[in-house]
């Protein structure tokens, strides 16, 4: 049993900046995280593996060369293998350039051992599209199963995989052939701490870092800005719309007066509010 | 969309369409339903293209996907055709198959791909939900071109008659533009409730175009095992609540979210939170407004205990009123509430929840 799993180093927004007066971001200093998304996808890939009593999990990051960092985590909590996809030329891609430039290193991994199951996180908190993960199998004709809260049964031997998929208003349970792609809910697994070997492996090891020849890539208008269909032409800050709260009087007061004033204010203002009221807690 | 928003093309670059692309006419809604139900994102859709179709002089489309043996379905779909011609939709374009009862990513990519390249619709917008997503990110993959996701806004640039995509970023303290320029269609996705429902007009009038999705059930490798329901909880309900009672960390501990469920209790209102909140699990993760939650619309939103950060601001501005009750003056969130209670919160929102009742309990007894 073959896995990869698709890891991203993001900045961590928590900590973005906007500058005051050019409304530009300032991302000086700013700390890189794998995304935390990406982490429940690793942890179920290796559950798998180890579940299964065998097999490879392999960890995949494009990205610039300071994404290896990624890579290393991935391999103290004990992956077993791990590829950056780095290049100049992959910088600005959108998410079909990326999806594309994944798919290919993904195929050339597969040459080496078949692949069987792919996973991705949800969504990333900077692109935050979750559309990679889909572009993905979509491009490597994968069975998709998305929004994945558990994987009930991974049978090698009849090649297929039963798992429950978060739908409108309901869990959908499907059962497909591999290889497949997952990408996996958050917060449905606790991520493992890493054993003393693999920290030592995981320091230790070079990492291998693949261009885009190495990925097999011949065409370099799919990839980057050129492979990308969208263009981001504008950014900028929100406008301030919105005028300030209308303070109520509170100085002296009760709060059981402060609350009928509120009441008063707000069905004065609109009728409406009050029989919608009227209907709601009826 | 491209992650890294500094890298955007400069200005003044020239893009010509083309000439492949210039029959692809007309804007297309993706009617989402599952089981005869439509999901209302899809209405608010089909309001916000009808502006879009209205901008660039032409057709608005609605595509419904669906199938099954049942009876009592087949008369749900056609019901849907005839609601979506009153929320806008000049034509709609119903595919059934047996195939297409239940939402696989498969069946439905290659039943919208096929509309797609036969009708050939230079605009197609899908809600963002889990089935939208699923379904978008494939369908553009096999098409080839661009989608933006999420997006908080919609315009058409005159100057090249493409769809202007506008959506947060960095955690929603800048906006960002999106378009596609060279590829057709262009593609979009929207979260419910950012969009307004439409008013529906059912004497509108409209042609639905059928056909049949021929792929058998032999040819399909994903099978689904079993459907399990959703129990029928309040808080799968945010988007659509007429009236929420939001908790911040501001509340101080869980147990005070009970005081918020009883003003809820009274206002028939749901209870949602902030982030932190939900981190550390005082209530259910579906409770969650804002940025990497729900967004909500309701007539009035009641935040109390909530620092107003812009995460959670871009989930819960449209609100009709807003009430903030701080016990910091300065709170960001005074900057955009529509009244302000500086004070409190596990002293004002019991009582609150009192006024509430007296005043409910006078009107109820006059009318
Ligand atoms: C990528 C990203 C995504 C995010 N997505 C979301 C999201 O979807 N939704 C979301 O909500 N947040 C989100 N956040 C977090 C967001 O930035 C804020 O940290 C969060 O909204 C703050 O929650 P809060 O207002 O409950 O807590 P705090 O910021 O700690 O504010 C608590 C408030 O309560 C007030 N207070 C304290 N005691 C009392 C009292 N007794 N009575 C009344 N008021 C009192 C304080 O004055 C303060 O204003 C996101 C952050 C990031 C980085
Ligand atoms: N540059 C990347 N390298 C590896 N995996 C990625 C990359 N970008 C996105 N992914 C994967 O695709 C998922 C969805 O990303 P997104 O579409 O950006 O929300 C992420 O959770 C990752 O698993």
């Amino acid at each position: 049993m073959h896995i990869v799993v698709c890891i991203k180093q993001v900045p961590d927004s928590a900590q973005i900046r906007i500058h005051p007066v050019t409304n530009t971001i300032m991302r000086q200093g700013v700390p890189a995280i794998v995304n935390p998304y990406d982490m429940f996808a690793l942890e179920e890939a290796l559950r798998v593996r180890d579940r299964l009593g065998g097999g490879k999990v392999t960890v995949l990051t494009m990205g610039p060369p300071t994404a290896e960092a990624a890579l290393r985590k991935s391999l103290s909590l004990g992956a077993d293998d791990a590829v950056l996809l780095t290049d100049r030329l992959f910088a600005g891609s959108d998410t079909l350039a990326t999806s594309f430039a994944l798919s290919q290193a993904i195929l050339r991994l597969s040459e080496q051992e078949p692949v069987d199951i792919v996973f991705t996180g949800k969504q990333t908190i900077d692109g935050d599209t979750a559309q990679v993960g889909p572009g993905i199998a979509t491009r490597l004709n994968l069975n998709l199963l998305t929004y994945v809260a558990k994987i009930e049964k991974v049978d090698p031997e009849a090649g297929s995989i039963r798992v429950h998929r978060r739908a409108e208003g309901g869990v959908q349970v499907l059962e497909a052939p591999m290889p497949c792609l997952i990408t996996l809910l958050e917060g449905v697994n606790t991520l493992r701490h890493g054993s003393m070997p693999d920290m030592f492996r995981a320091a230790r090891t070079q990492i291998t870092r693949w261009g885009r020849e190495d990925a097999g890539i011949d065409d370099p208008t799919r990839i980057g800005l050129k492979g990308s269909p969208t263009v981001v032409t504008k950014v900028f800050a929100p406008k301030p719309t919105a005028e300030p709260a209308t303070q109520l009087e509170v100085a002296g007061r009760s709060p059981a007066d402060v609350a009928a004033d509120l009441v008063e204010r707000l069905f004065d203002d609109s009728g409406d509010l009050e029989r919608l009221l009227l209907r709601q807690a009826g | 969309m491209n992650a890294n928003t500094e890298n955007a093309r400069p200005k003044g670059r020239r893009f010509q369409l083309d000439p492949k692309f210039e029959a692809y006419k007309g804007v297309w809604v993706f009617v989402e339903q599952e089981r005869g139900e439509v999901h209302p994102v899809s209405w608010e859709l089909l309001g916000e293209g009808r502006k879009l179709a209205d901008q660039l002089g032409a057709v608005l489309g609605a595509v419904i996907l669906g199938g099954g043996e049942e009876e009592a379905l087949a008369d749900a779909l056609e019901k849907a055709c005839e609601e979506a011609i009153g929320f806008g939709a000049d034509l709609v374009y119903l595919a059934t198959g047996e195939v297409l009862a239940d939402y696989r990513n498969e069946t439905y990519t290659s039943a919208l791909t096929d509309l797609v390249n036969t009708h050939k619709p230079e605009i197609l917008m899908l809600g963002a939900t889990t089935l939208g997503r699923d379904l978008a990110g494939s369908v553009a993959t096999t098409l080839g071109t661009g989608l933006t996701a999420d997006c908080t806004e919609l315009d058409i640039d005159p100057e090249t008659r493409s769809l202007m995509a506008t959506r947060p970023t960095f955690g929603g303290s800048l906006l960002c533009t999106i378009q596609t320029l060279n590829y057709r269609p262009q593609m979009a996705t929207v979260r419910p409730r950012v969009m307004a429902m439409p008013a529906v007009d059912p004497a509108r009038s409209g042609e639905i175009v059928r056909s049949g999705f021929g792929m058998s059930e032999d040819d399909v490798l994903a099978k689904v095992l079993e459907f399990i329901p959703d129990e029928a909880r309040e808080g799968a309900q945010l988007p659509y609540a007429e009236i929420i009672v939001s908790g911040g960390l501001g509340m101080g501990k869980p147990e005070n979210f009970k005081l918020l469920f009883d003003l809820a209790g009274v206002l028939g209102a749901e209870v949602g939170a902030s982030r932190p909140v939900i981190q550390a699990g005082w209530v259910e993760a579906d409770r969650q407004v804002g940025q990497t939650g729900k967004t909500v619309r309701p007539r009035l939103y009641i935040a109390a205990g909530i620092s107003g950060a812009v995460q959670h601001r871009v989930g819960m501005e449209g609100s009709d009123v807003i009430v903030a009750i701080n016990s910091d003056p300065q709170a960001p969130i005074f900057d955009f509430a529509t009244y302000g209670i500086v004070g409190d919160a596990v002293q004002i929102v019991p009582a609150l929840t009192e006024a509430f009742r007296k005043r409910l309990a006078v009107t109820r007894a006059a009318s």
